[in-house]
């Protein structure tokens, strides 16, 4: 039975199989072959237009012309909860990516982002920050893990061209919950096909929106004793108006159209593409639109969502902050920093960084002028846009009621505890409502204060 | 009459190489070292990892059995066992029978069986996801959906479809049926043709109808293959995840929500948490589960093929 020939061909089989997995865990990451530091950077959404990506190329150039040493790959990329960790460990990651306000302080203080505090402190900017807006990418040690940028404010965008269709006016868009009703019910009747009003339901962002029209109500998802302990509360009065108003549009009036099953990416797409009239999202959401949906921000418009009266009422906001995948070399680290202060923060407080990347931007017909609010101070922020001023492609009449209105609406950080544990498990309250004419909701409510909080006191065993 | 004992020379290393041993071995290396990088490790991982709090980079902590009932203390657990159920049994009684019918039917074809072969198989072809988006088209609520559109030429009223707790889990198995029961139709022909024509045609001579010959000659001797691809389909619809991933995302309020959808939210809904152990747990408690619902069934199966 035993052959040389057999023993020979599995042998080479062997050595082959070897090689095949030894191949599988080595030359990912790797230096290149040159002296240069090599950096996966990941500025864009994917699907991104050609528009966005030659806007990037154009940026990535300036960045190598001006640090010679460091090679920059500039990839699409969308940082997900849902992905990120089994990418770290799988070191698939890129080297800069950007987080969301509400996990960036819990993975610093997981370990699971770089630390960035030796560079950073070697920007221009180190002492310009805010504390208050730099504590998100803070550790509990102190440490700085991240540089934020582009943070927003909740707000109403809307379609002016639906606005015109529907006999509405664009430059006077809703001010109140009743006008949003009222002006979905006139779209949804006079525009057929058109859901007047729509919110997030799904992959966390339904709890997303819930909270934010809470808060605009006055109300708080989730209560901090003053011995620290957090209490869920989603079952509250304000929770409870704000999802009988969502109900009475979708049953009463039917003006939130036939889906009922939106993400952001999906809204995005349902709004860009005419489905959706006005919806609530973040208020730089435009940059997106434009650079992933091809959206002619023409048609854009967008104002302050509206709050309540009374002192507890208040606006989301949130933001991003580019980090540093853990794993990088002390080198690569270094140069993450560079890219991020020069792709980031270079544009909002030096003028010809401004005015270079706006003008860039524009060649690329991506939004220069999206509403956001002030990462360092408002005397920066509006020094910032009279340096872009020239360049803005979002007509200004488009964004004024945002503008007008967002300085004096209280900023209401998110809720701090398990945060997208408790939008997940608000998603299945709103998805409810808007499905299904009997909803309990009381008891719905109820069912999500019970399964938060258990997670939340797990923590503390 | 020798005893068989010393016929059999005793097993010592020298003849197990003598008799090819090592060469066999040397095949069986590169098989070996592959299903054990890329099956196996990941599986023991992941046992281990049902014990661990982990999230992935920071150093693991044991937490004994925690994980195993935080699942169980979950309301959404029971909400997806029940919903995995209700896919299970609605499977069964959509995409059971039909494959069936299909291949008989296709059997008794005489003419461009051929192509009725290719199109019963063409949804397998289908890449899974392209499927679910095209079927997404299909089940647009609104009245200018393609399902609404045709119930409309009837006078019927636009139904949610996927957008209502009653309707979205029967959808998600009409769908599923139609990606599936293509490959099952190919398996059932195969083991059609195995059935010895003698049998039909003493049932002819004896005068049987075609319903008669289905169920006296062709159901009892698909018996065996009937057998594997219930427990098949069982095993399968109990791992569901693409289609109400893709479709609902679990919605609405949980009506779509499976286990293995569970197990992906638990693992990658907040990478924060470190529920990669309370996902693992959940899958090592269903394929427990599995395990021991396909040896009673094979236990149970035998006896009735024996009978």
């Amino acid at each position: 039975m035993k052959s040389p020939g057999k023993v020979l061909l599995a042998g080479a089989a062997v050595v082959a199989t070897v090689g095949a997995l030894a191949g599988c865990s080595s030359g990912s990451g790797g230096g290149g072959g040159d002296s240069k530091i090599h950096l996966v950077v990941a500025p864009v959404l994917p699907g991104a237009t050609a528009d966005a990506l030659n806007a990037l190329a154009q940026r990535v150039k300036e960045f190598e012309k001006a640090n010679p040493d460091i090679d920059v790959k500039a990839i699409e990329y969308q940082w997900t909860g849902t992905t990120f960790a089994a990418e770290l460990a799988g070191g698939t990651l890129p080297d800069v990516f950007n987080v969301p306000f509400t996990d960036s302080k819990t993975l610093a203080n997981n370990g699971q982002l770089a630390d960035i505090t030796a560079d950073f402190t070697k920007t221009s900017t180190a002492d310009k920050w805010n504390k208050n807006v730099l504590s998100v990418a803070t550790g509990d040690n102190g440490k700085i893990y991240g540089i934020p940028w582009g943070p927003y404010a909740m707000a109403l965008s809307y379609n002016r061209e639906i606005f015109q269709k529907a006999g509405l006016d664009p430059d006077k868009p809703p001010t109140t919950l009743d006008e949003i009703r009222q002006d979905a019910k006139t779209i949804s009747e006079k525009v057929p096909g058109v859901a007047g009003y729509m919110q997030m339901t799904k992959d966390n962002t339904g709890g997303w929106n819930l909270t934010t029209l809470t808060q605009s109500l006055g109300g708080r998802m989730e209560k901090v004793g003053s011995d620290g302990k957090v209490t869920v509360t989603a079952d509250n009065a304000q929770t409870k108006q704000g999802l009988e108003w969502l109900k009475s549009m979708r049953w009463d009036d039917d003006s939130m159209g036939s889906n009922f099953l939106f993400d952001w990416s999906g809204i995005n797409q349902a709004f860009a593409s005419g489905q959706v009239a006005m919806y609530m999202s973040g208020s730089d959401v435009i940059g997106s639109l434009m650079q992933a949906n091809g959206f002619d921000q023409t048609k854009y418009g967008v104002t302050t969502y509206p709050l309540a009266s009374g002192s507890d009422a208040g606006i989301l906001s949130g933001g991003n902050v580019d980090v540093v995948n853990v794993k990088d070399s002390p080198e690569q680290i270094a140069a993450a920093v560079k890219w991020i202060d020069f792709y980031r923060t270079q544009p909002t407080v030096d003028k010809n960084a401004a005015v270079k990347n706006a003008q860039t931007l524009k060649a690329g017909n991506q939004a220069v002028n999206a509403p956001t609010l002030p990462v360092f101070d408002k005397a920066t922020w509006q020094q910032n846009q009279e340096w872009i001023k020239p360049y803005a492609n979002i007509p200004a009449a488009n964004i004024a009621p945002f503008n007008a209105g967002i300085f004096t609406q209280q900023i209401v950080p998110e809720p701090p505890r398990h945060t997208q544990d408790l939008y997940n498990a608000l998603d299945g309250v709103v998805q409810a409502v808007l499905t299904d004419r009997n909803a309990d909701i009381d008891a719905l409510l109820k069912g999500v204060d019970t399964k938060v909080q258990a997670l939340i006191d797990a923590d503390g065993k | 009459m020798t005893n068989a004992a010393s016929r059999t020379p005793r097993r010592t290393p020298l003849t197990w190489v003598r008799r090819g041993g090592l060469s066999t071995l040397v095949f069986l290396l590169p098989m070996l070292v592959v299903f054990g990088v890329f099956s196996w490790t990941p599986i023991v991982e992941s046992v281990v990892m049902s014990f661990q709090h982990t999230n992935l980079v920071t150093a693991p902590e044991f937490v004994g059995w925690a994980n195993f009932s935080a699942v169980l203390a979950d309301p959404t657990f029971w909400i997806a066992v029940r919903n995995t159920a209700y896919f299970a049994v609605l499977a069964l009684i959509f995409g059971y029978p039909l494959p069936l019918i299909a291949a008989v039917l296709l059997s008794e074809t005489r003419r461009m069986r051929g192509v009725y072969s290719v199109l019963a198989y063409l949804p397998v072809i289908i890449l899974p996801v392209v499927a679910v988006l095209l079927w997404k088209v299909f089940y647009d609520a609104s009245p200018n959906g393609v399902f609404n559109t045709i119930l409309g030429w009837f006078g019927i009223p636009p139904q949610p479809w996927i957008q209502d707790a009653t309707t979205a889990m029967p959808s998600l198995v009409l769908q599923a049926t139609w990606a599936g029961a293509g490959a099952t139709v190919i398996i059932y022909l195969a083991a059609l043709r195995s059935v010895p024509p003698e049998l039909y045609d003493a049932a002819e001579v004896d005068g049987a109808s075609i319903w008669q010959k289905v169920w006296h000659v062709t159901l009892p001797q698909l018996r065996g293959i009937l057998f594997i691809t219930l427990i098949l389909q069982i095993i399968a619809t109990a791992q569901v995840f693409l289609q109400p991933f893709l479709f609902t995302g679990g919605g609405p309020n949980n009506a779509t929500t499976t286990i293995l959808l569970l197990i992906y939210q638990y693992a990658f809904q907040n990478s924060l948490g470190g529920a990669y152990g309370k996902a693992t747990a959940l899958s090592l408690m269903l394929a427990v589960f599995l395990a021991v619902l396909s040896i009673v069934y094979f236990r149970i199966t035998r006896r009735w093929s024996t009978e």
